[in-house]
């Protein structure tokens, strides 16, 4: 673990009279799984539309996948791969119909594609299904098909933003498993979650509040510095430090 | 004050609610557990007299949803679970137009949504659309309270809303509590089912089971094992392929597993581990919690089912 997949320095982002990111410092290394929590408002989402290279920082120093997100974030965004509960697959496209179009859009060339299809479907046993719509597709099964096709064109990392919520618990974890195996085959996994447990599945987590990032550690370092057995009792801790 | 019997509904081929009974005393807190899919929306919605069972009745306070729908309305709050607040109106004018809709006025009923609505008072002028989602919940509930219903339906109040701001609504919803609400609410978090008086497990339109948190912990009769070791990922194959394993699968840290055969040495399991070149493992005999109860009871489903397809 000592490349870097992402480097923050002072990242500011500004909306008006608004700090939403307030100079963000942190690291991301290759092939860890790095949780990015914070309660709602915290500007978690602000910042990974800047690591996204979706909107611009007001100031301050960003690279992902080798690339800087303010003067090359077309470069950025071929070299990442994205999936949220929101955004995900075409409903109304089959699985195969899918996969034409993000290859298509990754420029994965049709001979490559061919191949990593069939891989896909034979990791996930969806070959019968290769040819019916999404939208005819159980959530827990979207869920796991949005994110093979999130690294389908092998991008160094993957941002998973909330990708497991609503799901029932059985598939929630079938879910994550899929993650451990994305980083064994070495990449690396920015995610960010509601639940408490999936924070304990993440190498390192980060907890933002107030544009800032207020604590950065493993699970375990995290809960030995705020004193408390669960990941809950850190968020708590740190959300509301008053109570 | 809710009652419902043998309710059934399906949407063409699906079977949203198969045969769903259900009687929720005056002043209880009863939840509604399971994952999107499982029905929860659709029981609410037929609670609240906006859709129509196929097969089945229910009452609320003693009204019957479908002959008596204009009582049924009066009687209860109603939060969906999509944010369903005007965007373009400020948070007080959103209050003022439930209020006004309900007949009443935000000072007549003030005192039920004081500690809710106080808190976003002092952004009472800006747009709903504006607020961050803990405040829009709060938002939601008090329009839901500003009539003084007996009786609030709430569905996934707390989906994508952070831990923290989680705990605060279930601190609001306990203090409902006191004032003899009756609440029905729903939830994917397994975790919020100890906050409950009772909860239904429910999983494809079905109760898996219906009890007190407890009660639901008492009902699992297995022997659980949680398991820890240096390498996670290895661990996890590993104890999938023991030959005594029935399930395996993460619990923050650890891993819970079950199994085909009860009746073994701890120290079996510690052999074979160590002989797979684990560790720094750990095994503790542990009690479950209602999501281990939750996931026993429904299987563990590999490939979607043709059925589902």
């Amino acid at each position: 673990m000592s490349t870097k997949v992402i480097e923050v320095q002072n990242l500011v982002k500004r909306f008006g009279n608004f700090v939403a990111n307030d100079h963000l410092n942190f690291d991301v290394y290759e092939g860890e799984i790095f949780g990015f929590l914070g309660a709602n408002g915290a500007g978690k989402t602000t910042a990974i539309r800047i690591l996204c290279g979706l909107s611009s920082p007001t100031s301050g120093h960003a690279m992902v996948a080798g690339f800087n997100v303010k003067n090359q974030p077309e470069r950025v965004k071929k070299n990442i791969g994205y999936m949220s509960q929101k955004f995900s697959l075409y409903e109304d496209l089959t699985i195969s119909e899918n996969i034409r179009f993000y290859s298509g859009i990754y420029g994965i060339s049709r001979a490559d594609r061919i191949e990593r299809e069939r891989q896909l479907l034979r990791n996930l046993e969806l070959e019968a299904e290769r040819d019916k719509l999404i939208s005819s597709l159980p959530l827990g099964w979207k869920q796991k098909l949005a994110f093979s096709i999130a690294i389908f064109h092998k991008p160094r990392i993957v941002f998973l933003d909330e990708p497991t919520g609503g799901v029932d618990p059985v598939t929630r974890r079938k879910f994550w498993e899929l993650i451990y195996e994305a980083v064994h085959n070495g990449i690396t996994v920015f995610v960010t979650t509601h639940y408490m447990d999936e924070a304990e599945y993440c190498d390192r987590v980060s907890i933002m509040t107030e544009g800032k990032i207020a604590a950065l550690d493993t699970p375990a370092g995290l809960k030995q510095q705020f004193d408390t057995d669960t990941m809950d009792g850190v968020f708590l801790k740190i959300a509301r430090p008053d109570k | 004050m809710i009652e419902t019997y043998n309710i059934s509904k399906s949407y063409g081929e699906v079977k949203a609610l198969d045969q769903i009974s259900l009687q929720v005393g005056k002043g209880e807190l009863f939840g509604l557990i399971g994952p999107d899919g499982a029905g929860k929306t659709t029981l609410f919605r037929i609670l609240v007299s906006l859709l129509l069972p196929d097969k089945g009745t229910a009452k609320m306070g003693g009204f019957d949803v479908v002959k008596d729908f204009r009582k049924v309305r009066d009687l209860i709050g109603y939060m969906p679970g999509r944010f369903s607040l005007y965007s373009d109106l400020s948070v007080e004018e959103n209050l003022k137009f439930f209020a006004t809709v309900f007949g009443t006025t935000i000072e007549e009923n003030y005192d039920l949504i004081r500690d809710i609505y106080s808190q976003i008072e002092p952004f009472k002028k800006r747009l709903a659309g504006r607020l961050s989602g803990g405040m829009k919940q709060k938002l939601a509930l008090s329009c839901a309270l500003i009539h003084k219903p007996e009786i609030l339906v709430l569905d996934e109040p707390t989906t994508g809303v952070d831990a923290v701001s989680r705990k605060e609504f279930w601190e609001m919803l306990k203090n409902l509590q006191t004032k003899r609400i009756t609440i029905i609410v729903s939830t994917p978090y397994m975790d919020e089912a100890g906050l409950c008086d009772r909860v239904a497990l429910i999983q494809k339109g079905k109760f898996m089971a219906l009890d007190t948190p407890l009660g639901i912990v008492n009902s699992f009769k297995y022997r659980l094992l949680a398991i820890n070791a240096s390498n996670r990922y290895r661990l996890l194959q590993d104890l999938r392929e023991w030959n005594n394993t029935d399930s395996a699968f993460g619990f923050g840290q650890d891993f819970h597993v079950t199994f085909k055969n009860d009746r073994f040495e701890k120290e079996e399991l510690f052999r074979y581990l160590s002989e797979k070149g684990h560790t720094d493992i750990r095994i503790e005999e542990i009690d479950p919690g209602i999501e281990d109860v939750f996931m026993k009871l429904m299987g563990t489903p590999d490939k979607p089912q043709k059925a589902d397809l």
